[in-house]
C-alpha cells in the first residue's frame, strides 16, 4: 500500500497517551541500564584492583626486633616464587593513614605502630599460603590480610545492584510491551470499523497490520526520543558528578564505550521492540477474526 | 453458462440463536443480473453477507468462483473479496478521508500504480457524477452522495460479482433510475450483480433480471422468474 493509504488510520489521541508513557519507561529503563553497567564495571574494577595483593602486618611492641623481623620478612618474600613484588610502607605514609584518628602523635616517633609490606602476589592458587608460611616461620605473629577480604562485601552489594538494575530493565521491558499491546488492542478497537471495511475490500492481514506498526513506531520513536535524551542527558550528568567527586569507588562508575554504545542504542531498539509487539499482537487479534 | 455462486443446503445462525438462513441451495450464472426481495429481517442483509464473505456459513457448501469458500484458509480470503464488490447499507465509508481516497482504496490495496489509481478514479466520479466533489469529506455529503461514492468504490476494481445491500434507499427516484443504469451497463461488462431490495418497482428497471425472495431464512421463486430455480442448478 502507498503512502495514501496510510492516512486510512485517523490522528487518535490514544498515540499520543502511549508515547508519553513509553517517554517515562524509556527515561527509567535508560537509568537502570546505566546504573545496571555502571556498579558492573566498579565492581569489576574494584575485584581487579584488589585481586591478588596483600598485607603483611607485623607487631611488635620492641622497635627494633620490629624493624628487624621486617626486614627479614620483606628479603624472604622478593625471593618467594609465591610473590611478584614486596613494598614496605614507610613510616610517613603510615602517619598520613593514622593521621585522621590520632592527629599529630601518629608521627610521633616512639609510636608502636606495626609495619607493614605490600606485597603483591604471583598467579598461583597457594601464593597466600605460601606468604602465611613464610610471614609465621620469619615473625611469629605476623598477620597476613588480603586486600580483596576487606571489601568482599562492597563487590557482593555491587553485584546486587547490577542484578536489581537488569531486572529492572528487563521488567520495563516487559511493561512497555504491555503498554504497546494495549495501544494496539485499543487502536484496533477504535478503528474497527475502518478495518472491517478494509479487510471486505480484501486488505490482508499482514496490509492492515503495517498501517499500524508504522503508527504504533512513530509514536513510540517520539516517546523514544524525549525519553531517551532525558536518560542520556541526566546519565552525563550524574557520570561527571562521580567523577568529579574524589571518591576511588565513585569514580570507578563509569560506562565506557560499550556502556555508553548500549544506553544510546536502547531508544533505537525500544522502536524496534514497539513496531515488533505492535504487529504481532494486531496479527494474533485480527486473526481471531474472519 | 458457468455458476459463480453456488450454495448447497447452506444454513447460517448467529451463536446458539435460531437459523436465519435454512436450506438454502441455489446457483447464480456469470453475467447475469439478480434482485433479491424479502421483508426486513428475512435475511437478505445475512445472505448478502454470506455472498461477499462477511460470514461463514453454520453449515453446507458455498462456492464462489469455483471454489469452496466455507473452508477456505483465513489467508486466501481477501484474493476473493477482491474479485467482489460491496455496495453496503450503511455505505462504510472512511469519514476521515476524501471522496477520491475513499474511492480509491480497493486499488491501492490491490497495489495498482499510483498513477493509473489517478486516472480511474477520475473516471468513477465522473461516472457517478461526483467530480466536483473529489476532495470533500464524505459526513459533508448528502445519503445519496455518498451512496454514489459506496458504488464507485464498489465498482472501480471492476469486480466479477457486485452485491449491493438496498442501494437505491436513500436516493430519490431519478437518481435511483441512474443508478440502476449504472449497475445495468457495470452487468453489461459482465459483472454478475446481486441487488438486494425492498422496492419492487426496480425489478422493472432491468428487462434482463430475475428475483429471488427470501421468506423467514428461505428461498423461494414465487413468480417463476428465474432462469435457475431455488434446488436447480444451470444446465
Amino acid at each position: 500500500m502507498t503512502a495514501a493509504t496510510a492516512r486510512i488510520l485517523d490522528a487518535a489521541r490514544q498515540g499520543r497517551a502511549m508515547a508519553w508513557v513509553l517517554a517515562i519507561m524509556l527515561f527509567l529503563t535508560v537509568l537502570a541500564t546505566a546504573a545496571g553497567i555502571g556498579t558492573a564495571r566498579a565492581a569489576a574494577a574494584l575485584g581487579q584492583a584488589l585481586a591478588g595483593r596483600a598485607t603483611v602486618q607485623i607487631v611488635d611492641a620492641d622497635s627494633a626486633a620490629r624493624t628487624a623481623a621486617a626486614a627479614r620478612v620483606l628479603a624472604a618474600l622478593r625471593q618467594s616464587s609465591a610473590v611478584r613484588g614486596a613494598t614496605p610502607v614507610s613510616r610517613q605514609e603510615l602517619a598520613r593513614l593514622l593521621g585522621p584518628w590520632l592527629g599529630d602523635a601518629a608521627r610521633d616517633a616512639d609510636l608502636p605502630v606495626p609495619a607493614l609490606i605490600d606485597v603483591d602476589l604471583a598467579d598461583r592458587a597457594d601464593a597466600l599460603d605460601r606468604v602465611r608460611t613464610l610471614a609465621a616461620r620469619l615473625a611469629p605473629g605476623a598477620r597476613v590480610d588480603r586486600h580483596g577480604d576487606a571489601l568482599a562485601a562492597v563487590g557482593r552489594l555491587l553485584r546486587l545492584l547490577t542484578a536489581l538494575a537488569a531486572a529492572l530493565v528487563a521488567l520495563m521491558a516487559a511493561a512497555s510491551a504491555a503498554v504497546i499491546v494495549l495501544a494496539a488492542r485499543s487502536g484496533l478497537e477504535a478503528h474497527r470499523a475502518t478495518i472491517e471495511v478494509m479487510h471486505g475490500l480484501g486488505a490482508t492481514d499482514v496490509q492492515v497490520a503495517r498501517l499500524f506498526q508504522r503508527r504504533i513506531a512513530r509514536d513510540a520513536a517520539l516517546g523514544a526520543c524525549v525519553g531517551g535524551v532525558a536518560g542520556w542527558l541526566v546519565v552525563a550528568g550524574l557520570g561527571m558528578q562521580a567523577s568529579g567527586s574524589g571518591s576511588q569507588l565513585l569514580g570507578g562508575i563509569t560506562l565506557g564505550q560499550g556502556g555508553w554504545g548500549a544506553v544510546i542504542a536502547l531508544p533505537f531498539a525500544f522502536v524496534a521492540l514497539a513496531a515488533l509487539v505492535a504487529r504481532r499482537a494486531i496479527m494474533r487479534t485480527m486473526g481471531r477474526q474472519l | 453458462m458457468a455458476g459463480i455462486v453456488q450454495f448447497e443446503n447452506v444454513g447460517l445462525r448467529y451463536g446458539h440463536g435460531d437459523e436465519v438462513l435454512r436450506d438454502l441451495s441455489f446457483t447464480l450464472a456469470a453475467g447475469e443480473f439478480y434482485f433479491l426481495t424479502g421483508a426486513s429481517g428475512a435475511g437478505k442483509t445475512s445472505l448478502l453477507k454470506l455472498l461477499y464473505l462477511a460470514q461463514r456459513p453454520s453449515r453446507g457448501v458455498i462456492r464462489l468462483f469455483g471454489t469452496d469458500v466455507v473452508t477456505l484458509p483465513r489467508a486466501r480470503m481477501p484474493g476473493f473479496r477482491r474479485r467482489i464488490g460491496v455496495v453496503y447499507q450503511d455505505f462504510r465509508l472512511v469519514p476521515h478521508l476524501s471522496i477520491a481516497d475513499n474511492v480509491a482504496l480497493p486499488l491501492r490495496i490491490a497495489g495498482v500504480l499510483e498513477t493509473e489509481v489517478r486516472d480511474a478514479v477520475r473516471e468513477m466520479l465522473a461516472w457517478v457524477g461526483l467530480s466536483h466533489r473529489a476532495d470533500a469529506r464524505p459526513p459533508t455529503l448528502s445519503g445519496g452522495e455518498q451512496q454514489r461514492v459506496a458504488i464507485a468504490r464498489a465498482v472501480i476494481g471492476r469486480p466479477e460479482l457486485l452485491v449491493a445491500d438496498e442501494p437505491t434507499g436513500n436516493v430519490d427516484e431519478a437518481m435511483a433510475e441512474r443508478l440502476m443504469q449504472l449497475f445495468g451497463s457495470l452487468n453489461g461488462l459482465g459483472t454478475t450483480v446481486v441487488v438486494a431490495t425492498h422496492d419492487l418497482t426496480l425489478l422493472n428497471r432491468i428487462k434482463a433480471a430475475q428475483m429471488m425472495r427470501i421468506v423467514d431464512g428461505q428461498l423461494h421463486d414465487p413468480t417463476g422468474a428465474l432462469r435457475f430455480p431455488p434446488g436447480r442448478g444451470p444446465a
